[in-house]
């Protein structure tokens, strides 16, 4: 089921005026932030298709900068997200581009913050919903609906083992999951939406584990960031 | 959840003796694990920024980010009062109420996409001029909320709901589908005349485009959202009355997912067609503000990895 629920239909509370160019855009821009972990130092956002066409009139631009800042849809801040991001320290650079995009609304994010930096690429496939399709090359399939883990790993036998049973100790159960790696034996990522919020023993414990080299966790409920686990 | 399709969920709520509403609340609560009394709360807070933004349209002066539009739903409301509707008053009203909330979206106001923010006026339109209308408690509306929700569920995972992907009638359409259904249950109409509004409704806007001049949620939309209103109650009295949709609602809603995926792109949100390429579209068009952002080096976007699950 693309919408999974009745908040997808009916929701969310947002800043107008376009749920698929404001609010989907809002969505993305937070979800990079909280991969990311923290407020970037600069962001570059290049846009495709319907995003690229339209974007100034819809406030795609500031509701993308908002979420970035960590703002909910509804944030009153968003109209105003270019001033906050420059007091924030927070450069941002916008490109277009005419090449073909999986959906027409897609963005490509890519955030950079002292060593750290990261990418994804995003849809907004309507209502306010949202579809990541890739977190720094690697493919995933994130709605951002529920409260997502994502793990950045070495491709090795057994991780996969230690991680689902780590998370299975603290009674959550995992509603969907995926794992691609750029290499045999190189790096891997695997992205696990959660029925609830992982708590933060869990998270300790799944740091902890071998070969795992991050952890972030995505959660567009919360009302403040995630921010360096 | 344990319905895709509308004869689904009429079947359910039949053989249970449940309003789609109820069975919606269980199915949000099963669905996603979460305490009855917290899906409720959520769904009265989105029906509060409803009535917020009705408010706002009414009181203020909205003007759109783009300035080409706003102050009708205001103009509506004072046309009222001087009783000479010709659609009569309760349409009229929904008309005006819905023409606000649009407008407040425009403006970069808080609204609630429902389902999207292109036609977000409707199910507000429709539902808080009724509830004064008719005296109902917000608790009523709230369940009334659930119950447009499980129709646009069907909708939107059996068809689309999004003008980018299926035209104004995916958006625009669906909300109006949502509103009749939703209005029928609230008058205690049964799940089935429910099913039957939504097919009467839609039929009437299939094939309808997504034409925005210079791309806007503005023009045509905000009209269409005060149409929309008036659509979706007249549709909810065809029900009640006992007209039923001869094709059956489902069949209609899989008619609007072909019509929209034979819908040529330009009719679909760019811009590049309908009322957005008349003359005067052009003329708007070409007086707003030209992108400020650069060309991006190609090549671009790599979507697909290296392919293959982690070994374990």
């Amino acid at each position: 089921m693309r919408f999974k629920d009745v908040f997808s239909i009916i929701g969310p509370s947002m800043t107008g005026p376009s749920s698929s160019h404001t609010a989907g855009a809002a969505r993305l821009g937070r979800i990079a932030r909280q991969w990311l972990g923290c407020t970037p130092e600069r962001a570059r956002l290049t846009l495709y298709g319907s995003f690229a066409d339209t974007y100034q009139g819809h406030g795609t631009d500031l509701a993308l900068i908002g979420g970035l800042l960590d703002y909910a849809t509804d944030d009153p801040r968003i109209p105003d997200a270019e001033e906050y991001a420059e007091q924030a320290g927070m450069e941002v650079e916008f490109f277009t581009s005419g090449l073909p995009a999986p959906h027409p609304n897609t963005v490509k994010i890519e955030l950079w913050h002292g060593d750290r930096e990261c990418s994804l690429i995003g849809a907004s496939i309507g209502g306010g919903s949202v579809s990541v399709h890739a977190l720094n090359d690697f493919r995933v399939q994130i709605s951002g609906e529920f409260p997502t883990l994502v793990l950045r790993h070495a491709d090795k036998a057994g991780v996969l083992a230690s991680v689902t049973s780590t998370i299975s100790s603290s009674g959550v159960n995992i509603g969907y999951m995926q794992v691609d790696r750029k290499a045999r034996d190189g790096e891997a990522l695997t992205a696990m939406e959660m029925d609830g919020a992982p708590d933060p023993d869990m998270l300790s414990r799944l740091k902890s584990l071998d070969h795992v080299l991050d952890i972030r966790v995505i959660d567009l409920k919360k009302g403040v960031s995630s921010d360096a686990i | 959840m344990r319905f895709k399709h509308l004869h689904e969920l009429n079947a359910i709520c039949t053989a249970e003796s449940k309003t789609i509403a109820q069975l919606m609340i269980e199915e949000q609560v099963q669905e996603t694990n979460t305490p009855e009394a917290d899906v409720v709360q959520q769904m009265s807070e989105y029906y509060q920024v409803m009535k917020e933004a009705v408010h706002k349209g009414l009181n203020e002066d909205t003007v759109s980010r783009s300035g080409l539009t706003g102050g009708d739903g205001k103009r509506m409301a004072e046309y009222i009062r001087k009783g000479e509707t010709c659609s009569g008053d309760a349409s009229a009203l929904a008309m005006a109420y819905a023409l606000c909330v649009s407008e407040v979206n425009a403006s970069m106001g808080r609204i609630v996409a429902t389902p999207t923010a292109g036609s977000c006026g409707i199910i507000p339109g429709v539902f808080i001029s009724s509830q004064e209308r008719f005296g109902w408690s917000d608790e009523h509306l709230v369940n009334g909320l659930f119950c447009a929700g499980a129709i646009g569920y069907v909708i939107a995972n059996n068809s689309f709901i999004s003008g980018a992907e299926g035209g104004c009638q995916a958006e625009v359409g669906s909300a109006i589908g949502m509103a009749a259904g939703a209005m029928v249950e609230l008058r205690g109409g049964t799940p089935e005349q429910v099913v039957h509004a939504v097919g009467l409704a839609l039929k009437n806007t299939l094939g309808l485009i997504c034409d925005p001049v210079a791309g806007l949620v503005e023009i045509p939309c905000i009209v269409r959202n005060g149409l929309g209103a008036v659509t979706a109650l007249a549709a909810a009295d065809m029900a009640l009355a006992g007209v039923r949709s001869a094709i059956p609602s489902d069949e209609v809603i899989d008619v609007m997912l072909e019509v929209g995926s034979a819908m040529p792109s330009r009719h679909r949100e760019t811009a590049q067609g309908g009322l957005a390429q008349t003359p005067t579209g052009r003329k708007m068009m070409e007086k707003l503000a030209k992108p400020k952002a650069k060309r991006a080096p190609e090549p671009e976007l790599e979507t697909d990895g290296a392919a293959g699950s982690a070994s374990e």
